[in-house]
Protein backbone atom coordinates (compact mmCIF):
# COMPACT_ATOMS: atom_id res chain seq x y z
CA UNK A 1 0.00 0.00 0.00
CA UNK A 2 1.37 3.31 -0.98
CA UNK A 3 -0.69 6.52 -0.66
CA UNK A 4 0.03 9.62 -2.44
CA UNK A 5 0.13 12.98 -0.85
CA UNK A 6 -1.48 16.08 -2.15
CA UNK A 7 1.70 17.79 -1.51
CA UNK A 8 4.51 15.55 -1.64
CA UNK A 9 3.68 12.77 -4.26
CA UNK A 10 3.52 8.59 -4.03
CA UNK A 11 5.28 7.85 -0.75
CA UNK A 12 6.10 4.22 1.13
CA UNK A 13 3.38 3.49 3.90
CA UNK A 14 5.84 3.92 6.64
CA UNK A 15 6.15 7.84 6.33
CA UNK A 16 1.78 8.19 6.99
CA UNK A 17 -0.31 7.03 10.46
CA UNK A 18 -3.62 6.52 10.34
CA UNK A 19 -5.40 8.61 12.01
CA UNK A 20 -9.25 7.38 12.64
CA UNK A 21 -12.24 7.08 10.57
CA UNK A 22 -13.06 10.90 9.29
CA UNK A 23 -16.05 11.77 10.88
CA UNK A 24 -17.17 15.38 11.94
CA UNK A 25 -16.57 16.21 15.23
CA UNK A 26 -19.84 17.06 16.89
CA UNK A 27 -20.62 20.30 19.05
CA UNK A 28 -21.53 21.66 22.24
CA UNK A 29 -22.12 19.27 25.71
CA UNK A 30 -22.16 15.65 26.55
CA UNK A 31 -25.13 13.53 24.34
CA UNK A 32 -25.36 10.21 22.73
CA UNK A 33 -23.35 11.91 19.58
CA UNK A 34 -20.49 12.08 21.12
CA UNK A 35 -20.57 8.32 22.18
CA UNK A 36 -21.38 7.43 18.65
CA UNK A 37 -18.76 10.15 17.56
CA UNK A 38 -16.12 8.58 19.81
CA UNK A 39 -17.22 4.70 19.98
CA UNK A 40 -19.23 3.36 17.26
CA UNK A 41 -18.41 2.52 13.99
CA UNK A 42 -19.70 1.95 10.23
CA UNK A 43 -16.38 -0.08 9.93
CA UNK A 44 -17.30 -0.84 6.27
CA UNK A 45 -15.42 -3.79 4.54
CA UNK A 46 -15.32 -1.90 1.12
CA UNK A 47 -14.60 1.66 0.50
CA UNK A 48 -13.89 3.83 3.96
CA UNK A 49 -13.32 7.44 4.74
CA UNK A 50 -10.13 7.88 6.87
CA UNK A 51 -7.69 10.24 8.06
CA UNK A 52 -3.86 9.80 7.93
CA UNK A 53 -1.46 12.01 8.76
CA UNK A 54 1.71 12.28 6.68
CA UNK A 55 3.87 12.25 9.27
CA UNK A 56 7.67 11.56 7.97
CA UNK A 57 6.72 14.19 5.52
CA UNK A 58 4.39 17.73 5.08
CA UNK A 59 2.63 16.76 8.61
CA UNK A 60 -0.15 17.53 6.72
CA UNK A 61 -3.49 15.69 7.87
CA UNK A 62 -5.23 14.29 5.37
CA UNK A 63 -8.06 12.39 4.04
CA UNK A 64 -8.00 9.00 2.46
CA UNK A 65 -10.68 6.92 -0.06
CA UNK A 66 -9.25 3.57 0.55
CA UNK A 67 -10.88 -0.43 0.32
CA UNK A 68 -10.60 -2.25 3.33
CA UNK A 69 -10.55 -5.20 1.02
CA UNK A 70 -8.46 -5.09 -1.51
CA UNK A 71 -6.19 -1.92 0.23
CA UNK A 72 -6.88 0.06 -3.07
CA UNK A 73 -6.33 3.84 -2.49
CA UNK A 74 -8.85 5.85 -4.57
CA UNK A 75 -8.57 9.34 -3.64
CA UNK A 76 -6.16 11.31 -1.26
CA UNK A 77 -6.88 15.55 -0.15
CA UNK A 78 -5.78 17.58 2.14
CA UNK A 79 -7.97 17.37 5.44
CA UNK A 80 -10.14 20.51 6.06
CA UNK A 81 -9.31 21.63 2.54
CA UNK B 1 -16.45 -42.64 19.13
CA UNK B 2 -14.31 -42.03 21.81
CA UNK B 3 -10.38 -41.84 21.28
CA UNK B 4 -8.12 -43.82 23.97
CA UNK B 5 -4.76 -45.60 23.69
CA UNK B 6 -6.12 -48.84 23.05
CA UNK B 7 -8.07 -47.61 19.74
CA UNK B 8 -5.54 -46.18 18.26
CA UNK B 9 -3.03 -48.34 18.71
CA UNK B 10 -5.30 -51.22 16.97
CA UNK B 11 -6.35 -47.92 14.24
CA UNK B 12 -2.33 -47.83 13.68
CA UNK B 13 -1.74 -51.18 13.09
CA UNK B 14 -5.00 -51.12 10.76
CA UNK B 15 -4.41 -48.44 8.42
CA UNK B 16 -6.16 -45.85 9.89
CA UNK B 17 -9.28 -47.17 8.44
CA UNK B 18 -11.79 -47.17 11.17
CA UNK B 19 -12.15 -43.28 12.15
CA UNK B 20 -15.03 -41.43 10.73
CA UNK B 21 -15.89 -37.81 10.46
CA UNK B 22 -16.12 -36.00 14.03
CA UNK B 23 -18.70 -34.22 13.85
CA UNK B 24 -22.31 -34.40 11.98
CA UNK B 25 -23.16 -32.65 8.51
CA UNK B 26 -26.91 -31.78 8.92
CA UNK B 27 -28.80 -30.18 6.76
CA UNK B 28 -30.54 -26.90 8.78
CA UNK B 29 -34.04 -27.48 10.47
CA UNK B 30 -36.86 -24.69 9.87
CA UNK B 31 -36.54 -23.68 13.30
CA UNK B 32 -34.07 -24.24 16.82
CA UNK B 33 -34.22 -22.46 20.51
CA UNK B 34 -30.72 -20.84 19.77
CA UNK B 35 -28.96 -20.16 16.22
CA UNK B 36 -25.19 -18.85 17.02
CA UNK B 37 -23.75 -17.34 14.05
CA UNK B 38 -20.04 -17.93 13.59
CA UNK B 39 -17.98 -21.39 13.70
CA UNK B 40 -14.99 -19.76 15.01
CA UNK B 41 -13.80 -21.29 18.50
CA UNK B 42 -16.17 -19.05 20.39
CA UNK B 43 -19.33 -19.92 18.76
CA UNK B 44 -17.96 -23.68 18.98
CA UNK B 45 -17.20 -23.12 22.73
CA UNK B 46 -20.81 -22.16 23.20
CA UNK B 47 -22.85 -24.34 21.72
CA UNK B 48 -20.55 -27.14 23.84
CA UNK B 49 -21.11 -25.56 27.19
CA UNK B 50 -24.64 -24.78 26.23
CA UNK B 51 -25.35 -28.17 25.61
CA UNK B 52 -23.14 -29.64 28.48
CA UNK B 53 -23.59 -26.91 31.32
CA UNK B 54 -27.53 -25.71 30.43
CA UNK B 55 -28.59 -29.57 28.51
CA UNK B 56 -29.83 -27.18 25.69
CA UNK B 57 -29.05 -29.11 22.33
CA UNK B 58 -31.78 -27.41 19.81
CA UNK B 59 -28.99 -25.14 18.89
CA UNK B 60 -27.41 -24.49 15.45
CA UNK B 61 -24.09 -23.02 15.08
CA UNK B 62 -23.99 -21.29 11.17
CA UNK B 63 -20.45 -21.06 9.43
CA UNK B 64 -20.15 -18.76 6.66
CA UNK B 65 -17.30 -21.14 5.77
CA UNK B 66 -15.65 -24.26 7.13
CA UNK B 67 -14.79 -24.81 10.41
CA UNK B 68 -11.77 -23.89 11.28
CA UNK B 69 -11.40 -21.03 8.95
CA UNK B 70 -11.30 -18.27 11.04
CA UNK B 71 -9.15 -16.83 13.08
CA UNK B 72 -9.21 -20.04 15.35
CA UNK B 73 -6.93 -21.39 12.96
CA UNK B 74 -4.47 -18.65 12.13
CA UNK B 75 -3.56 -17.44 15.15
CA UNK B 76 -0.10 -18.06 16.59
CA UNK B 77 -2.06 -20.14 19.70
CA UNK B 78 -0.64 -18.50 22.77
CA UNK B 79 -2.80 -19.11 26.03
CA UNK B 80 -1.97 -17.23 29.18
CA UNK B 81 -3.90 -15.82 31.95
CA UNK B 82 -1.36 -12.51 32.77
CA UNK B 83 -3.74 -9.82 33.26
CA UNK B 84 -3.45 -6.77 35.44
CA UNK B 85 -6.16 -5.27 35.89
CA UNK B 86 -9.60 -6.68 37.87
CA UNK B 87 -12.44 -6.97 34.57
CA UNK B 88 -10.21 -8.91 32.61
CA UNK B 89 -7.80 -10.85 35.14
CA UNK B 90 -10.66 -12.95 36.76
CA UNK B 91 -11.57 -13.83 33.23
CA UNK B 92 -8.84 -15.09 32.06
CA UNK B 93 -8.45 -16.75 35.21
CA UNK B 94 -10.87 -18.95 34.59
CA UNK B 95 -10.30 -19.08 31.08
CA UNK B 96 -6.97 -20.92 31.37
CA UNK B 97 -8.75 -23.22 34.89
CA UNK B 98 -11.02 -24.00 31.48
CA UNK B 99 -8.06 -24.88 29.07
CA UNK B 100 -6.23 -26.82 31.96
CA UNK B 101 -9.20 -30.00 31.72
CA UNK B 102 -10.62 -28.86 28.36
CA UNK B 103 -8.89 -32.46 26.82
CA UNK B 104 -10.04 -34.51 29.12
CA UNK B 105 -13.69 -32.74 29.45
CA UNK B 106 -13.83 -32.69 25.31
CA UNK B 107 -11.74 -36.29 25.03
CA UNK B 108 -9.64 -34.63 21.83
CA UNK B 109 -6.14 -34.09 21.87
CA UNK B 110 -5.23 -30.60 21.46
CA UNK B 111 -1.81 -30.37 22.30
CA UNK B 112 -2.15 -27.76 25.20
CA UNK B 113 0.91 -27.22 26.39
CA UNK B 114 1.99 -25.40 29.52
CA UNK B 115 5.37 -24.96 28.48
CA UNK B 116 5.60 -21.59 30.03
CA UNK B 117 5.44 -18.16 28.43
CA UNK B 118 8.94 -15.27 29.74
CA UNK B 119 7.77 -11.47 29.35
CA UNK B 120 11.17 -9.90 28.86
CA UNK B 121 12.10 -6.33 30.47
CA UNK B 122 14.73 -3.84 29.47
CA UNK B 123 14.58 -1.23 31.73
CA UNK B 124 14.49 0.06 35.78
CA UNK B 125 10.82 1.46 34.90
CA UNK B 126 9.89 -1.87 32.92
CA UNK B 127 10.66 -3.92 36.07
CA UNK B 128 8.65 -1.84 38.21
CA UNK B 129 5.21 -2.53 36.53
CA UNK B 130 6.57 -6.15 35.97
CA UNK B 131 6.48 -7.09 39.45
CA UNK B 132 3.26 -5.37 39.95
CA UNK B 133 2.11 -7.34 37.29
CA UNK B 134 3.03 -10.43 39.24
CA UNK B 135 1.72 -9.31 42.48
CA UNK B 136 -1.34 -8.84 40.55
CA UNK B 137 -1.50 -12.28 39.07
CA UNK B 138 -0.73 -13.65 41.95
CA UNK B 139 -3.22 -11.87 44.00
CA UNK B 140 -5.83 -14.00 41.32
CA UNK B 141 -4.72 -17.34 42.12
CA UNK B 142 -2.39 -18.05 39.20
CA UNK B 143 1.21 -18.23 38.96
CA UNK B 144 4.24 -15.93 38.52
CA UNK B 145 8.20 -15.99 39.39
CA UNK B 146 10.48 -13.21 38.59
CA UNK B 147 13.35 -14.29 37.08
CA UNK B 148 16.86 -12.20 37.23
CA UNK B 149 19.84 -11.71 34.34
CA UNK B 150 21.35 -14.83 35.48
CA UNK B 151 18.04 -16.55 35.74
CA UNK B 152 17.30 -16.03 32.32
CA UNK B 153 20.26 -16.81 31.13
CA UNK B 154 20.42 -19.97 32.31
CA UNK B 155 16.98 -20.81 30.62
CA UNK B 156 17.32 -18.75 27.39
CA UNK B 157 20.68 -18.52 26.51
CA UNK B 158 20.23 -17.70 22.83
CA UNK B 159 19.23 -14.22 23.56
CA UNK B 160 21.14 -11.11 23.08
CA UNK B 161 21.51 -9.74 26.51
CA UNK B 162 24.24 -7.08 26.08
CA UNK B 163 22.11 -4.97 23.34
CA UNK B 164 23.99 -1.48 24.28
CA UNK B 165 20.27 -0.19 23.10
CA UNK B 166 18.17 -2.98 24.89
CA UNK B 167 19.98 -4.79 27.03
CA UNK B 168 17.76 -7.68 28.90
CA UNK B 169 17.28 -7.08 33.00
CA UNK B 170 15.11 -10.23 33.64
CA UNK B 171 11.73 -11.11 32.92
CA UNK B 172 8.06 -12.46 34.53
CA UNK B 173 7.83 -16.42 33.93
CA UNK B 174 4.17 -17.63 33.90
CA UNK B 175 4.41 -21.43 33.93
CA UNK B 176 1.20 -22.06 33.19
CA UNK B 177 0.89 -20.26 30.29
CA UNK B 178 1.73 -21.70 27.13
CA UNK B 179 0.32 -22.85 23.54
CA UNK B 180 -1.97 -25.37 22.11
CA UNK B 181 -2.88 -26.88 18.64
CA UNK B 182 -5.15 -24.45 17.42
CA UNK B 183 -7.56 -26.06 14.82
CA UNK B 184 -8.01 -29.01 16.79
CA UNK B 185 -9.67 -26.85 19.60
CA UNK B 186 -12.37 -25.84 16.77
CA UNK B 187 -12.32 -29.48 15.90
CA UNK B 188 -12.62 -30.53 19.42
CA UNK B 189 -15.77 -28.09 20.23
CA UNK B 190 -17.31 -29.01 17.30
CA UNK B 191 -17.54 -33.00 17.90
CA UNK B 192 -18.19 -32.77 21.84
CA UNK B 193 -21.39 -30.33 20.77
CA UNK B 194 -22.26 -32.14 17.55
CA UNK B 195 -22.22 -35.28 19.82
CA UNK B 196 -24.32 -33.38 22.34
CA UNK B 197 -27.25 -32.75 19.57
CA UNK B 198 -25.93 -29.23 18.70
CA UNK B 199 -26.13 -28.68 14.77
CA UNK B 200 -23.44 -27.48 13.00
CA UNK B 201 -23.91 -26.41 9.55
CA UNK B 202 -21.14 -25.17 7.36
CA UNK B 203 -21.08 -22.84 3.94
CA UNK B 204 -24.26 -21.16 5.60
CA UNK B 205 -23.53 -17.34 5.54
CA UNK B 206 -26.13 -15.66 7.42
CA UNK B 207 -27.54 -12.29 5.69
CA UNK B 208 -29.98 -11.29 7.00
CA UNK B 209 -31.30 -11.10 10.78
CA UNK B 210 -35.18 -10.83 11.06
CA UNK B 211 -36.51 -8.87 13.92
CA UNK B 212 -40.40 -8.62 14.64
CA UNK B 213 -41.60 -5.51 17.20
CA UNK B 214 -38.21 -4.99 18.28
CA UNK B 215 -37.46 -8.78 18.90
CA UNK B 216 -35.32 -11.57 17.05
CA UNK B 217 -37.15 -13.91 14.73
CA UNK B 218 -34.86 -15.76 13.06
CA UNK B 219 -31.74 -15.29 9.98
CA UNK B 220 -31.80 -15.21 6.67
CA UNK B 221 -28.99 -17.43 5.00
CA UNK B 222 -27.27 -18.93 2.11
CA UNK B 223 -29.32 -21.76 2.92
CA UNK B 224 -32.77 -20.44 3.50
CA UNK B 225 -34.54 -19.13 6.51
CA UNK B 226 -34.03 -20.17 9.71
CA UNK B 227 -35.97 -19.44 13.00
CA UNK B 228 -34.57 -18.53 16.04
CA UNK B 229 -35.37 -17.52 19.73
CA UNK B 230 -32.30 -16.35 20.29
CA UNK B 231 -29.29 -15.36 18.16
CA UNK B 232 -25.81 -14.67 18.88
CA UNK B 233 -23.21 -12.59 16.92
CA UNK B 234 -19.98 -14.49 17.30
CA UNK B 235 -18.56 -13.25 14.13
CA UNK B 236 -14.65 -11.93 15.75
CA UNK B 237 -13.41 -9.53 13.23
CA UNK B 238 -16.70 -9.25 10.55
CA UNK B 239 -18.70 -8.43 14.11
CA UNK B 240 -19.40 -5.14 12.35
CA UNK B 241 -20.94 -6.27 9.14
CA UNK B 242 -23.05 -8.95 10.56
CA UNK B 243 -24.12 -6.72 13.35
CA UNK B 244 -25.36 -4.13 11.11
CA UNK B 245 -27.94 -6.90 10.06
CA UNK B 246 -29.85 -6.04 12.82
CA UNK B 247 -29.44 -2.07 12.84
CA UNK B 248 -26.82 -1.77 15.11
CA UNK B 249 -23.75 0.04 15.21
CA UNK B 250 -20.81 -1.71 17.04
CA UNK B 251 -18.16 0.04 18.94
CA UNK B 252 -15.36 -1.86 17.14
CA UNK B 253 -12.79 -1.37 14.28
CA UNK B 254 -11.42 -4.38 12.27
CA UNK B 255 -7.83 -4.23 11.62
CA UNK B 256 -5.14 -6.79 10.39
CA UNK B 257 -2.73 -8.69 12.61
CA UNK B 258 0.26 -10.73 11.04
CA UNK B 259 2.00 -14.18 11.77
CA UNK B 260 4.49 -15.99 10.30
CA UNK B 261 6.68 -19.27 10.64
CA UNK B 262 9.86 -20.36 9.80
CA UNK B 263 11.06 -23.93 8.09
CA UNK B 264 10.87 -27.02 10.82
CA UNK B 265 13.93 -26.96 12.80
CA UNK B 266 15.45 -28.71 16.08
CA UNK B 267 13.81 -28.13 19.74
CA UNK B 268 15.52 -24.66 20.22
CA UNK B 269 13.01 -22.45 21.75
CA UNK B 270 11.24 -24.29 24.71
CA UNK B 271 8.65 -21.31 26.04
CA UNK B 272 6.90 -18.80 24.54
CA UNK B 273 8.79 -15.23 25.08
CA UNK B 274 7.88 -12.20 24.33
CA UNK B 275 10.08 -8.76 23.69
CA UNK B 276 9.38 -5.87 25.82
CA UNK B 277 11.21 -2.82 23.73
CA UNK B 278 9.54 -3.40 20.44
CA UNK B 279 6.22 -6.00 19.10
CA UNK B 280 7.75 -9.23 18.82
CA UNK B 281 6.99 -12.39 20.67
CA UNK B 282 7.93 -16.20 19.53
CA UNK B 283 7.63 -19.94 20.26
CA UNK B 284 8.19 -23.10 18.31
CA UNK B 285 5.47 -25.66 17.18
CA UNK B 286 5.90 -29.38 17.96
CA UNK B 287 6.56 -29.71 14.33
CA UNK B 288 9.50 -27.47 14.76
CA UNK B 289 8.68 -24.52 12.97
CA UNK B 290 9.39 -21.10 14.64
CA UNK B 291 6.33 -19.31 15.33
CA UNK B 292 6.16 -15.30 15.95
CA UNK B 293 4.46 -11.70 15.79
CA UNK B 294 4.13 -8.30 16.26
CA UNK B 295 1.09 -6.29 16.65
CA UNK B 296 -1.11 -4.73 14.40
CA UNK B 297 -0.88 -2.96 10.85
CA UNK B 298 -2.58 -0.46 12.49
CA UNK B 299 -5.48 0.52 9.62
CA UNK B 300 -8.48 -0.92 9.00
CA UNK B 301 -8.56 -3.93 6.81
CA UNK B 302 -10.51 -7.20 5.72
CA UNK B 303 -7.56 -7.95 3.41
CA UNK B 304 -6.39 -11.39 5.45
CA UNK B 305 -3.00 -9.99 4.47
CA UNK B 306 -1.04 -6.82 5.61
CA UNK B 307 1.68 -4.91 4.42
CA UNK B 308 5.90 -4.70 4.53
CA UNK B 309 6.23 -2.16 6.80
CA UNK B 310 4.78 -4.42 9.70
CA UNK B 311 7.06 -7.34 7.60
CA UNK B 312 10.05 -5.55 8.49
CA UNK B 313 9.33 -4.07 12.03
CA UNK B 314 8.78 -7.86 13.50
CA UNK B 315 11.99 -9.13 11.95
CA UNK B 316 14.04 -6.38 13.32
CA UNK B 317 12.54 -6.94 16.59
CA UNK B 318 13.08 -10.98 16.53
CA UNK B 319 17.09 -10.21 14.88
CA UNK B 320 17.28 -7.53 18.13
CA UNK B 321 16.04 -9.85 20.37
CA UNK B 322 17.54 -13.30 19.06
CA UNK B 323 20.14 -12.95 16.78
CA UNK B 324 19.82 -16.80 16.05
CA UNK B 325 17.00 -16.92 14.17
CA UNK B 326 18.26 -14.89 10.81
CA UNK B 327 19.81 -18.61 9.99
CA UNK B 328 16.16 -19.62 9.41
CA UNK B 329 13.97 -19.20 6.38
CA UNK B 330 10.61 -17.97 6.74
CA UNK B 331 8.17 -20.28 4.95
CA UNK B 332 5.13 -18.29 4.79
CA UNK B 333 3.20 -15.58 6.76
CA UNK B 334 -0.75 -14.38 6.52
CA UNK B 335 -3.14 -12.12 8.12
CA UNK B 336 -6.24 -12.18 10.01
CA UNK B 337 -9.31 -9.73 11.41
CA UNK B 338 -9.00 -8.33 14.41
CA UNK B 339 -12.29 -6.89 16.04
CA UNK B 340 -10.50 -4.06 17.57
CA UNK B 341 -12.15 -2.14 20.42
CA UNK B 342 -11.80 1.15 21.91
CA UNK B 343 -10.30 -0.22 25.39
CA UNK B 344 -8.62 -3.47 23.90
CA UNK B 345 -11.04 -5.29 25.77
CA UNK B 346 -14.28 -7.14 24.79
CA UNK B 347 -17.76 -7.91 24.88
CA UNK B 348 -20.49 -10.50 26.24
CA UNK B 349 -24.00 -8.62 26.66
CA UNK B 350 -27.36 -8.61 25.36
CA UNK B 351 -27.73 -6.49 22.46
CA UNK B 352 -30.52 -3.64 22.25
CA UNK B 353 -32.41 -6.07 20.57
CA UNK B 354 -34.79 -8.44 22.52
CA UNK B 355 -32.92 -11.98 22.11
CA UNK B 356 -29.90 -10.61 20.09
CA UNK B 357 -26.72 -11.12 22.05
CA UNK B 358 -22.99 -9.92 21.41
CA UNK B 359 -19.85 -12.40 21.87
CA UNK B 360 -17.01 -9.74 20.17
CA UNK B 361 -14.37 -7.43 20.72
CA UNK B 362 -11.61 -10.13 21.08
CA UNK B 363 -9.17 -8.20 19.45
CA UNK B 364 -5.41 -10.21 19.34
CA UNK B 365 -5.92 -12.12 22.29
CA UNK B 366 -9.31 -14.38 21.77
CA UNK B 367 -7.84 -17.48 20.97
CA UNK B 368 -6.75 -17.92 25.09
CA UNK B 369 -10.18 -17.14 25.68
CA UNK B 370 -12.14 -19.74 24.18
CA UNK B 371 -13.20 -21.74 26.80
CA UNK B 372 -13.88 -18.95 29.16
CA UNK B 373 -15.68 -16.87 26.11
CA UNK B 374 -17.80 -20.10 25.48
CA UNK B 375 -18.66 -20.73 28.65
CA UNK B 376 -19.70 -17.20 29.87
CA UNK B 377 -21.74 -16.41 26.80
CA UNK B 378 -23.90 -20.00 27.25
CA UNK B 379 -24.50 -18.68 31.04
CA UNK B 380 -26.00 -15.71 29.19
CA UNK B 381 -27.96 -17.13 27.07
CA UNK B 382 -29.02 -20.22 28.68
CA UNK B 383 -29.82 -17.68 32.11
CA UNK B 384 -29.88 -14.09 30.72
CA UNK B 385 -27.59 -12.47 33.06
CA UNK B 386 -23.72 -12.67 33.17
CA UNK B 387 -21.46 -15.19 34.24
CA UNK B 388 -19.51 -13.75 37.14
CA UNK B 389 -16.11 -14.07 35.61
CA UNK B 390 -17.56 -11.68 32.74
CA UNK B 391 -19.89 -9.56 34.42
CA UNK B 392 -17.65 -6.62 33.18
CA UNK B 393 -17.86 -7.18 29.75
CA UNK B 394 -20.77 -5.16 28.95
CA UNK B 395 -21.45 -3.23 25.93
CA UNK B 396 -22.72 0.02 27.67
CA UNK B 397 -19.34 0.98 29.63
CA UNK B 398 -17.99 2.93 26.48
CA UNK B 399 -21.25 5.62 26.64
CA UNK B 400 -21.43 5.76 30.11
CA UNK B 401 -17.56 5.86 30.82
CA UNK B 402 -18.13 3.22 33.73
CA UNK B 403 -16.24 -0.03 33.70
CA UNK B 404 -13.68 0.96 30.98
CA UNK B 405 -11.43 -1.63 30.97
CA UNK B 406 -8.19 0.64 30.72
CA UNK B 407 -5.40 -2.03 30.60
CA UNK B 408 -2.60 0.50 29.47
CA UNK B 409 -3.87 3.88 31.32
CA UNK B 410 -4.88 5.52 28.15
CA UNK B 411 -8.47 6.08 28.14
CA UNK B 412 -10.83 4.54 25.58
CA UNK B 413 -10.50 5.70 21.99
CA UNK B 414 -10.35 4.08 19.24
CA UNK B 415 -7.51 3.38 17.53
CA UNK B 416 -4.91 3.14 20.58
CA UNK B 417 -4.57 -1.06 20.32
C1 LIG C 1 -2.18 -13.66 13.39
C2 LIG C 1 -3.00 -13.82 14.63
C3 LIG C 1 -2.39 -14.20 15.82
C4 LIG C 1 -3.14 -14.36 16.98
N1 LIG C 1 -2.52 -14.81 18.11
C5 LIG C 1 -3.23 -15.06 19.23
C6 LIG C 1 -2.59 -15.65 20.36
O1 LIG C 1 -1.38 -15.98 20.32
N2 LIG C 1 -3.33 -15.86 21.48
C7 LIG C 1 -4.64 -15.51 21.54
O2 LIG C 1 -5.24 -15.69 22.59
N3 LIG C 1 -5.29 -14.97 20.47
C8 LIG C 1 -4.62 -14.75 19.31
N4 LIG C 1 -5.25 -14.23 18.20
C9 LIG C 1 -6.67 -13.84 18.31
C10 LIG C 1 -7.66 -14.98 18.13
O3 LIG C 1 -7.30 -15.77 17.04
C11 LIG C 1 -9.08 -14.41 17.92
O4 LIG C 1 -9.36 -13.42 18.88
C12 LIG C 1 -10.15 -15.50 18.05
O5 LIG C 1 -9.81 -16.64 17.31
C13 LIG C 1 -11.48 -14.93 17.57
O6 LIG C 1 -12.56 -15.77 17.89
P1 LIG C 1 -13.08 -16.98 16.97
O7 LIG C 1 -12.13 -18.14 17.11
O8 LIG C 1 -14.46 -17.26 17.34
O9 LIG C 1 -12.96 -16.32 15.52
P2 LIG C 1 -13.10 -16.95 14.07
O10 LIG C 1 -12.43 -18.27 13.97
O11 LIG C 1 -12.69 -15.89 13.12
O12 LIG C 1 -14.66 -17.21 13.99
C14 LIG C 1 -15.63 -16.32 13.47
C15 LIG C 1 -16.37 -17.06 12.40
O13 LIG C 1 -17.51 -16.32 12.01
C16 LIG C 1 -17.74 -16.63 10.66
N5 LIG C 1 -18.65 -15.64 10.07
C17 LIG C 1 -18.40 -14.33 9.81
N6 LIG C 1 -19.48 -13.75 9.24
C18 LIG C 1 -20.43 -14.71 9.16
C19 LIG C 1 -21.78 -14.72 8.65
N7 LIG C 1 -22.34 -13.62 8.12
N8 LIG C 1 -22.47 -15.89 8.72
C20 LIG C 1 -21.91 -17.01 9.24
N9 LIG C 1 -20.64 -17.05 9.73
C21 LIG C 1 -19.92 -15.91 9.68
C22 LIG C 1 -16.36 -16.61 10.04
O14 LIG C 1 -16.33 -17.32 8.81
C23 LIG C 1 -15.53 -17.28 11.14
O15 LIG C 1 -15.33 -18.65 10.93
C24 LIG C 1 -4.54 -14.08 17.00
C25 LIG C 1 -5.15 -13.71 15.80
C26 LIG C 1 -4.41 -13.59 14.62
C27 LIG C 1 -5.09 -13.23 13.34
ZN1 LIG D 1 3.05 15.16 2.43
Amino acid sequence: MRLTCPHCGERDLREFTYGGAALTRPEGDWSPIWDEYVHLRENPAGRSREFWQHGAGCSAWLVVERDTVTHDIHAVTEAGA
Amino acid sequence: MRFGALRILKEGLTGNRGWGPHWRDPEPKPAYDIVIIGGGGHGLATAFYLAREHGLTNVAVLEKGYIGGGNVGRNTTIVRANYFLPGNSEFYSHSLKLWERMESDLNYNVMHSQRGIINLFHSDGQRDAIVRRGNAMINQGDDAILLDREALRKKLPYLNFDSGRFPIHGGLYHPRGGTARHDAVAWGFARGASDRGVDIIQNCEVTGIDTEAGRVTGVQTTRGAIRARKVAIVTAGRSGQVASLAGLRLPIESHVLQAFVTEGLKPVIDNVVTFGMGHFYISQSDKGGLVFGGDLDFYPSYAQRGNLPTVEHVMEAGMTLMPMIGRARVLRSWGGIMDMTPDGSPIIDKAPVEGLYLDCGWCYGGFKAVPGSGFALAHLLATDRPHDSAAGFRLDRFETGRGLMDEEGKGAQHNLH
